[in-house]
């Protein structure tokens, strides 16, 4: 092969390197990139903004009294000691029972049920379909059937816990199956090959491997207990309660039933107090959101 | 030579080829009529073969023909496929696989199974050895130890990893991975190992040190394998059994039937079917 031919047959593929259809997609190209970069960036700065606001609002009251106080609706005392017992009970309960229902439904759906049954399909049907129910809808079904009716458990945090348990329980399902359905079958292919029985598989193969994903979506469901106000409002999460949790049946509040009160109070200095247990709030949620990040490494940095 | 008079010279040649095999060949698998399908839809049609011990079985033919739906029935990995049903009898020593008092991880005890992409567990070397016999219920310390060694061994791979038995699976090369998933099947110490195109991920070199395995192997173990390079299955195979796909009758997807099972010098060099011919000279499929 001689040089001329080769250059000549170069010759249009290098042009191409510079030509108008290249320039005209590096500009789509860059545009695009602004524009993502552009919507990221109102996104955080909003929420910078935000975060800033409250801060500089809630300050004058981010002090140990705040912790240590009672809620009150007489601003110099005015704290939130209370709700956060009331919150980390509820949070808790709701992880306690939800976490391994929903990871055992999701093991079941995954790797033992027959889509080809009735009642297989009944169950993802409505596991779908109530993970997007408005909450303030379980909050009702919660008074009608747990705080009342049937099981008249009362306004205590038992009943609180346990709608909040419903509430997440699809989606701490769906977030373990994807971890679940993430873990290769040929895992399962190759420990059932060498005579293991189903269960050996799942519990020596499946869930180890999906566990960091497991552990993550289900607390970041389990997380979302923590800011719903909207069913314990139902549930008769009273707002200025003098005592902590004792055991299932107390009456409790939360933290963001309590933040509502304190934000809607006549009194401008309750409304510093709001912020400052805003800032509580976030803080709890980013150490819960933390804590699932860190599980994840965690488990991820073991399996290799 | 006429199509008349092919039969009767094959069956003489046959019966020589048998002597020098092995003089007593003894079916492990026999596969009697045995018809898969998938729904509605029939992959397999009416197979009727026997696997004899000690023999490498070679099954070839297009893709599609359904090889390795044959080959997962004969472990019952077949199982796993909702829809997948079998028709016919599989027996193992006379016992009937599918039978209602057998289970599926017994027969997949003595039934091993390779995959065509290696799949070792994200664990370490030495774990995934020992998950068999595990599973199994041998929980002793240096038996598992004597296992591991001994497996790793006969796959060819115990000089490669002797050293880091403890690091993980997943960073052994292509062919070392197949071999462990060789070592991790006959650590439970099987009769049968099914190979499903077991090198069709390996270069040359992997592979001819897995088809060296199989050779060494070969005396302990009956050996099916899938393989679609037709050097490979003349080369290994004792005898070969030919594949390939039919418009049925009852619908318009093509079913996999058996053409012809013989010993592999005689598919390779004097097949009595026309298609098994011309399959092999590379004239089709
Ligand atoms: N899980 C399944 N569900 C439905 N149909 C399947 C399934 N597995 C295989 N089939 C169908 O069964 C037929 C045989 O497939 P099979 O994989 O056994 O062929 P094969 O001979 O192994 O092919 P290849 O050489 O490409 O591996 C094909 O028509 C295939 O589409
Ligand atoms: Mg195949």
């Amino acid at each position: 092969m001689t040089e001329g031919p080769l250059s000549d047959r170069l010759e249009p593929q290098v042009a191409s390197l510079t030509g108008t259809t290249s320039r005209r997609r590096r500009f789509l190209d860059g545009l695009f990139r602004f524009a993502t970069i552009a919507s990221v960036g109102v996104a955080l700065l909003t929420l910078g903004a935000l975060l800033v606001d409250i801060f500089l609002q809630g300050r004058p009251r981010l002090n140990p009294d705040l912790l240590s106080n009672m809620p009150s609706s007489r601003p110099e005392r005015a704290g939130i000691q209370s709700a956060i017992f009331g919150t980390l009970w509820c949070v808790g309960l709701t992880a306690v029972v939800s976490l391994p229902i929903g990871v055992a439904t999701a093991i079941y759906l995954e790797q033992f049920a027959r889509r080809d049954r009735w009642y297989v399909r009944l169950v993802e049907l409505n596991i779908q379909n109530l993970a997007g129910v408005p909450s303030v809808v379980f909050g009702i079904l919660g008074l009608a059937f747990i705080a009342r009716g049937p099981l008249s458990w009362g306004f205590t945090v038992g009943t609180g816990a346990m709608v909040l348990t419903i509430l997440v329980l699809p989606t701490v399902v769906i977030a373990s199956r994807e971890a679940i359905r993430a873990v290769p079958s040929s895992f399962v292919d190759g420990a059932l090959a060498l005579g293991a029985t189903r269960w050996q598989a799942v519990w020596r193969q499946v869930l180890p491997a999906a566990i960091p994903g497991i552990a993550t979506g289900s607390i970041l469901s389990v997380s979302r207990a923590m800011g719903e106000s909207a069913p314990l409002l139902l549930l008769g999460a009273l707002t200025f309660v003098t005592f902590n949790p004792t055991g299932l049946d107390s009456g409790y509040t939360v933290l963001p039933l309590l933040i509502f009160k304190y934000a809607s109070d006549a009194k401008q200095e309750l409304h510093v107090v709001a912020a400052a247990a805003i800032i509580v709030l976030l803080v709890l949620l980013l150490t819960l959101n933390t804590t699932a990040i860190m599980l994840r490494n965690h488990f991820e940095k073991r399996r290799h | 030579m006429t199509s008349t008079s092919s039969p009767i010279h094959l069956d003489l040649e046959a019966t020589r080829h048998a002597a020098e095999v092995g003089s007593t060949v003894e079916p492990v698998l026999v596969a009697k009529d045995v018809s898969v399908y998938y729904g509605d839809f029939r992959a397999v049609r009416d197979v009727t073969m026997s696997i004899n011990r000690g023999e490498i079985t070679a099954l070839i033919g297009p893709s599609g023909c359904g090889k390795s739906t044959l080959l997962r029935c004969f472990n019952r990995m077949n199982d796993l496929i909702e829809s997948a049903r079998v028709e016919g009898t599989i027996t193992y020593h006379g016992i009937d696989i599918y039978g209602p008092g057998t289970h599926p991880g017994e027969v997949r005890r003595r039934i091993g199974m390779v995959f065509q992409k290696p799949n070792p567990f994200p664990k370490s070397i030495y774990d995934n050895v020992a998950f068999g016999p595990r599973v199994n219920g041998l929980r002793n310390r240096s038996e598992l130890d004597e296992i591991v060694e001994s497996s790793l061994r006969r796959a060819a791979l115990w000089d490669e990893v002797k050293d880091r038995l403890k690091s993980s699976a997943l960073g052994l090369s292509g062919g070392q991975q197949q071999r462990l998933c060789i070592a991790r099947a006959i650590a439970v110490d099987p009769e049968v190992l099914l190979m499903d195109e077991p090198c069709s991920a390996l270069d040359p070199i992997a592979t001819g040190r897995i088809e060296d395995l199989m050779n060494e192997i070969k005396s302990d173990y009956t050996i099916v394998i899938v393989t679609h390079n037709m050097q490979q299955a003349a080369r290994v195979s004792d005898r070969t059994a030919f594949f390939t796909t039919e418009i049925s009758d009852s619908s318009d997807r093509r079913t996999g039937v058996l053409v012809e099972y013989d010993l592999t010098e005689v598919i390779f060099s004097n097949p009595s079917d026309e298609r098994t011919e011309s399959y092999v000279t590379g004239r089709f499929g």
